[in-house]
């Protein structure tokens, strides 16, 4: 019994010793509560509506005040005409938008129904489905409340609901893209840096340091192939998406490759990060994993809308690159944006990518003195 | 051993060698000259500054003060030739374990300059030389360690460098391939190439042409094993080694 006690011990030990574990048995569930707990919310808080109202008169004036001020929704945009429905979708700040019909009032009193139509972003076919949800919930309160005085239900509202860029609201206009998003991460990343750690590893680093191949040849060509068959694995799942889904790319192909590209390289440059800074394979996939694949899937808005989840969350994911590349894929693949609406967060992957090499050099160069 | 007319011919010239890491004096004032052809041992305690020296004289970090050429170039500002010059074998391996001989070799060939017609040369001459023609297409991991080891030496002086560095590189192996691979030393040596050997091994050392021992930081013998047995009055290496050299203070 003794013998069995002592050798329970040592295994406590090590599971305290090392942080690795710890991070496995406490820190894994406890974020797991907190992302689950807060992330994953039917709830919508302040989802951006415009509102096309075409009648502008006292019925419509009351439901929109009525919508505005449900704390559900916030309104961004008073639009003028149908075409400026797609232009206000592509600045992403809308969720839906409420068209009101012509002589909306007058048709509701004296034909005793009205025609309005709620439009969501189908490219977000969860937020969608909410947003419409609550939108039409107001709007059925509405038409209760101008029942009242009467005793038969006369007066009915009839909501349209179009899904844009996604009609039948298919699930998969969201998970390709954010397939796509972790796909490239999770290879690019993890990858490099196994491979960079693996020769630290076995010794081989040393070895090629001593050669005359200069350090950034070393690095380079350790980059390139990951880079040419990541770019060949986007295409790969874009012309499987299109063959299996029939999801094609709505804007252009060139833009969108063109920010694969430069996805795939910020990728690369944090895989050579981590790799800066782990020791053994084990720690670089650790890290990769861990730090990268759970905060992707959960926080950068691939499944669970960002604007829903608390203000913290929102600021924690803007550390992640995906957050904005999944903007970007989503804009260009889903809506058919051009680079005016997605140079924001073209820019960011910029920045972070030049900051991921710049922090790289530093710390081989220490390395090397 | 090297013959008198290569005695001007210096392959390590190292003066005044201070290498500091913030305040930790990891090399303290080094002075040696390494001759063409020599086997040259360098040992020492662990954490006595030899691979901090090796490191400067391979071009992988520069000195802090005082001079070091190698193979005739400055190893402040000509790193590169230095190691275009140089060939290197650590005691973890140098050879990749999923390539095959062949690709190992034409790996190493290609990044040191070489032509194809030449590797392809050479890598006959090596397999016939250790008699492994058979291994051509193995994967290294499938050869027994000794194996391994010769290759990674052959694959080290490939490219016929002035010097080969080796960083204990028979750590782990039986003595029958021990022997083997200093007769490979000897005759490396005897081709011109100079040969400059750490070990933990006292015997190897006594194989050496001289050797040098360092501790805490500093050269504390530099002569033949011959010499410095006659001046400790030891029987060994190994009791002059135990004699002068000091182990890290705690």
């Amino acid at each position: 019994m003794k013998r069995f006690i002592g050798f329970v011990k040592k295994e406590f030990l090590h599971i305290f010793r090392d942080y690795r574990t710890l991070i496995i048995l406490f820190g894994i569930p406890v974020a797991q509560i907190l992302i689950f707990g807060f992330a994953v919310s039917t709830d919508i808080k302040n989802a951006g509506v415009a509102f096309l109202d075409l009648s502008k008169d006292e019925m419509t004036l009351k439901l929109s005040d009525k919508i505005i001020s449900s704390g559900f929704f916030k309104k961004t945009d008073n639009l003028v005409n149908y075409n400026d429905i797609d232009k206000v979708f592509k600045t992403g700040k809308t969720k839906a938008v409420i068209v009101f019909e012509e002589n909306f009032g007058s048709n509701l009193l004296k034909k005793g129904k009205a025609n309005l139509s709620i439009i969501a972003d189908g490219s977000e076919p969860n937020v969608a489905t909410l947003v419409t949800n609550y939108a039409m919930a107001i709007i059925n309160d509405f038409s209760r409340e101008l029942n009242r005085p009467a005793t038969n239900n006369s007066i009915l509202i009839q909501p349209e609901v179009k899904m844009l860029y996604n009609p039948n609201l298919k699930s998969y206009f969201m998970f390709v893209p954010g397939v796509i998003t972790l796909i490239l991460i999770l290879i690019c990343a993890l990858m490099t840096s196994v491979t960079i750690t693996r020769e630290k590893e076995f010794g081989t680093m040393e070895v090629l340091l001593v050669s005359p191949l200069k350090p950034v040849q070393i690095i380079l060509g350790k980059v390139t192939p990951y880079f040419l068959l990541s770019f060949i694995n986007v295409i790969l799942i874009l012309v499987l998406s299109w063959l299996v889904f029939g999801l094609p790319v709505k804007g252009s192909i060139t833009l969108l490759l063109l920010e694969s590209m430069l996805y795939i390289l910020m990728s690369l440059s944090l895989g050579i990060l981590i790799s800066t800074v782990s020791k053994t394979m084990q720690q670089a996939i650790f890290i990769s994993f861990i730090g990268l694949m759970l905060p992707t899937i959960l926080l950068s808005g691939f499944i669970f809308p960002i604007e829903n989840m608390p203000k913290i969350y929102d600021y924690v994911s803007m550390i992640l690159p995906p957050r904005y590349f999944i903007v970007i894929i989503k804009s260009i693949m889903i809506k058919g944006t051009g680079f005016y609406y997605v140079w924001k967060e073209t820019i960011i992957l910029v920045l972070m990518t030049i900051v991921f090499i710049g922090i790289s050099i530093k710390k081989f160069k220490i390395r090397l003195d | 051993m090297f013959g008198n007319d290569n005695m001007n011919d210096k392959v390590i010239d190292v003066h005044d060698l201070v290498k500091k890491f913030g305040s930790f004096v990891a090399n303290d004032n080094l002075n040696f000259e390494v001759y063409k052809g020599e086997i040259f041992g360098f040992l020492g305690a662990n954490g006595a500054g030899k691979t901090t020296a090796i490191r400067i004289l391979s071009g992988l970090s520069r000195p802090t003060s005082g001079e070091v050429k190698v193979a005739g170039f400055d190893a402040y500002k000509q790193t590169e030739l230095i190691k275009k010059n140089i060939g290197y074998m650590c005691q973890k391996f140098s050879l990749y374990e999923d390539l095959t001989v062949k690709e190992n070799i034409m790996l190493y060939g290609g990044i040191y300059g070489m032509k194809l017609a030449l590797i392809k040369k050479r890598i006959s001459e090596l397999l016939e030389r250790l008699s492994f023609q058979e291994y051509e297409n193995s994967i290294i991991s499938d050869l027994p360690l000794g194996l391994r080891q010769k290759l990674a030496f052959s694959v080290a002086v490939l490219h016929e460098p002035k010097i080969v560095f080796l960083d204990e590189p028979t750590g782990g192996v039986d003595p029958i391939t021990r022997r083997q691979f200093w007769e490979m030393i000897y005759e490396t040596a005897a081709r011109g190439i100079t040969v400059f050997v750490t070990t933990h091994y006292m015997d190897e050392a006594e194989y050496c042409d001289r050797i040098s021992i360092m501790s805490e930081g500093k050269i504390v013998a530099l002569d033949t094993p011959l010499a410095l047995k006659k001046r400790y009055e030891t029987e060994t290496v190994e009791e002059v080694f135990i004699k002068i050299a000091r182990p890290l203070k705690n």
